[in-house]
């Protein structure tokens, strides 16, 4: 039974990894209907920017508002030469701007900074917290648990932006109705450069907390493909779905890696290791087949 | 009385090729209901998002002629501009945010305004005021709304940005006949107690021509005729062509050659 919950927890806290980068996708999706295929590359393009600035010899404490500051310069350059040009078109039009804008990105980042892996050390080790282990005989991860609450508390702070504020709620018109929003003086291209800037600082808080656990280097674009499952799940538009999303496909990963292949090698024999890789996206298509809106997200509302 | 809105002699191109208005001219009078009257693809939708800008979202452009209001001139303007300056649309199919709240949609009205929440709290009274009915769903999504409140959503929507003068394109499209009467009596309530000046672009003749004070009739990307409402309702031609009456009583527009409807019109 401790052996289970220590695994669960393990599983629940590196869950909300994946959420914080299944959080980039929502905002871009709430604010644009669009499923921003450059988020992986924002992730990795933020984290490198925090390490290269480091590098160049700024304290974390003013490299990691550099680094937010290049992720919205890139936000706003991203409205203006791509996304300007795109109001009214359909979403698929605006879904390969952003594989293409992945791309740009993913090779701007080392002609910037760069190409080798580097370490990024934010003064967090991952080891166990004493006092757990102590009274409970559990390893639950100091980092884990901080970037939990990290990953947590923006969650809380963009939910209630979201709902309660006037550009908030001018986020979620647009993404309802770009020429509505048009029509009543929302101006289109404040909102996307913000919401970018915003989608960017997310990716920069992953890129951070995933960078300083794996090492930074091109291996973070590939975050974005584990926030898909988290997103199925979740739903895409919804920033609490993104939160509850990761920590399902996190614990349940954890846990079927270590519960499922003993059975499995029961009946069948042989060796059933590595079921974490796939088992978020078996889920997921289980899922789309049941709620493909996801838990959270906004039903399709058609008038017949 | 002195131009308030004028638009002089637009033409307007889609895709630099695709001619739709061929030099429209028209004045809308402060604290006047226009109406802008025509069969579809006449070029009434396309003469009110030349005036409220929103042209370029879909690649249209006025190429020739001008767009003034109280004397300054306006085809330049973002349609955010716009609406600071006084003029607001309410587009045809009413495009309501679906998700949101009847409640936020009313509030994103009031996005360009810099209102404190004092003043937002008064508005939106004054919209349920207008549109009792919009009270009591405003905590329901507008997407589940009926299509009269949704209507009335959008209005009431263009209303919080205080508006002096709204574009209100097609009111009419599919609802049943008392809630349009309802709608346009609403419109008229707004333009006497809120001095509201309206242009109404509509393909429902008669309905539009009780409630408007003055007439516009498009074909084809050209005013054809243009006069005081009552003066419109009772001409031959629109009675004929618009409203299905003849002197001779009810007709049938099999019988009407099409030409010579057409030669009517232009003569």
């Amino acid at each position: 039974m401790q052996f289970f919950l220590e695994v669960m927890i393990g599983g629940l806290l590196s869950g909300v990894m994946y959420s914080l980068v299944a959080l980039g996708f929502v905002l871009i999706f709430k604010a644009s209907g669009v499923l921003n295929f450059a988020q992986g590359a924002m992730v990795f393009f933020a984290a490198l920017s925090l390490v290269g600035c480091m590098e160049k010899g700024a304290p974390f404490w003013l490299a990691l508002p550099l680094a937010f500051g290049i992720m919205t310069l890139l936000g706003i350059a991203t409205e203006k030469f791509v996304l300007r040009k795109m109001v009214n078109q359909p979403p698929i039009a605006l879904f390969m701007a952003t594989i293409g804008l992945s791309f740009f990105i993913e090779g701007l980042a080392p002609m910037l900074w760069g190409n080798e892996v580097r370490r990024l050390d934010i003064g967090l080790v991952d080891e166990p917290i004493p006092w757990i282990l102590d009274n409970w005989n559990m390893v639950i991860s100091k980092f884990d648990l901080f970037a939990s609450g990290l990953a947590l508390g923006l969650v809380a702070l963009l939910a209630l932006f979201f709902q309660y504020t006037r550009v908030g709620r001018a986020l979620r018109a647009v993404a309802d109705d770009h020429q509505a929003a048009l029509s009543i003086g929302i101006p289109l291209q404040h909102i996307w450069a913000l919401v970018w800037a915003v989608a960017g600082f997310v990716a920069l808080v992953a890129g951070m907390l995933w960078g300083a656990r794996n090492g930074v280097q091109f291996a973070l674009t590939f975050t974005a493909l584990k926030a898909l499952p988290v997103l199925i799940l979740g739903g895409f538009t919804s920033v609490p779905g993104a939160i509850v999303g990761g920590l399902i496909i996190g614990a349940s990963e954890k846990l079927a890696e270590i519960y499922i292949p003993p059975l499995l090698a029961g009946v069948f024999g042989g060796n059933f290791g590595g079921i974490e890789g796939w088992f978020p996206y078996v889920m997921a298509l289980l899922f789309l087949l049941i709620r493909p809106e996801g838990l959270f997200g906004e039903k399709h509302i058609d008038r017949v | 009385m002195s131009a308030y809105l004028s638009v002089n002699n637009i033409e307007v191109i889609y895709d630099h090729v695709i001619l739709v208005l061929k030099g429209v001219s028209l004045e809308v009078p402060q604290g006047r209901i226009v109406a802008l009257l025509g069969a579809n693809g006449a070029g009434k939708t396309t003469t009110l998002k030349a005036i409220s800008n929103l042209l370029a979202a879909e690649r249209g452009e006025v190429t020739k002629g001008d767009i003034q209001f109280k004397g300054r001139r306006v085809d330049q303007l973002t349609p955010n501009e716009l609406v600071r300056g006084g003029v607001i649309q309410v587009m045809e199919g009413r495009h309501c945010f679906a998700h949101l709240t009847v409640e936020e949609n009313l509030l994103t009205g009031a996005y360009t305004r810099k209102a404190s929440r004092g003043e937002l709290k008064a508005n939106l009274e004054k919209v349920y005021e207008f549109f009792p009915r919009l009270k009591q769903r405003r905590h329901s999504q507008a997407g589940y709304t009926s299509g009269g409140e949704q209507q009335m959503t959008a209005i009431g929507r263009a209303l919080m940005a205080n508006p002096e003068m709204i574009l209100l394109d097609e009111p009419s499209m599919g609802l049943a006949p008392q809630i349009v009467e309802e709608i346009f009596e609403i419109v008229r309530d707004l333009n006497q107690r809120e001095k509201v000046s309206f242009l109404l672009a509509e393909q429902n003749t008669m309905v539009a021509l009780r409630y408007a004070d003055f007439g516009y009739i498009l074909e084809n990307g050209r005013v054809v005729m243009e006069g005081e409402a009552a003066e419109l309702r009772d001409n031959e031609d629109v009675k004929e062509f618009y409203l299905g009456l003849s002197s001779s009583g009810r007709k049938s527009f099999r019988e009407v050659k099409h030409y010579r409807r057409r030669k009517r019109w232009l003569a």
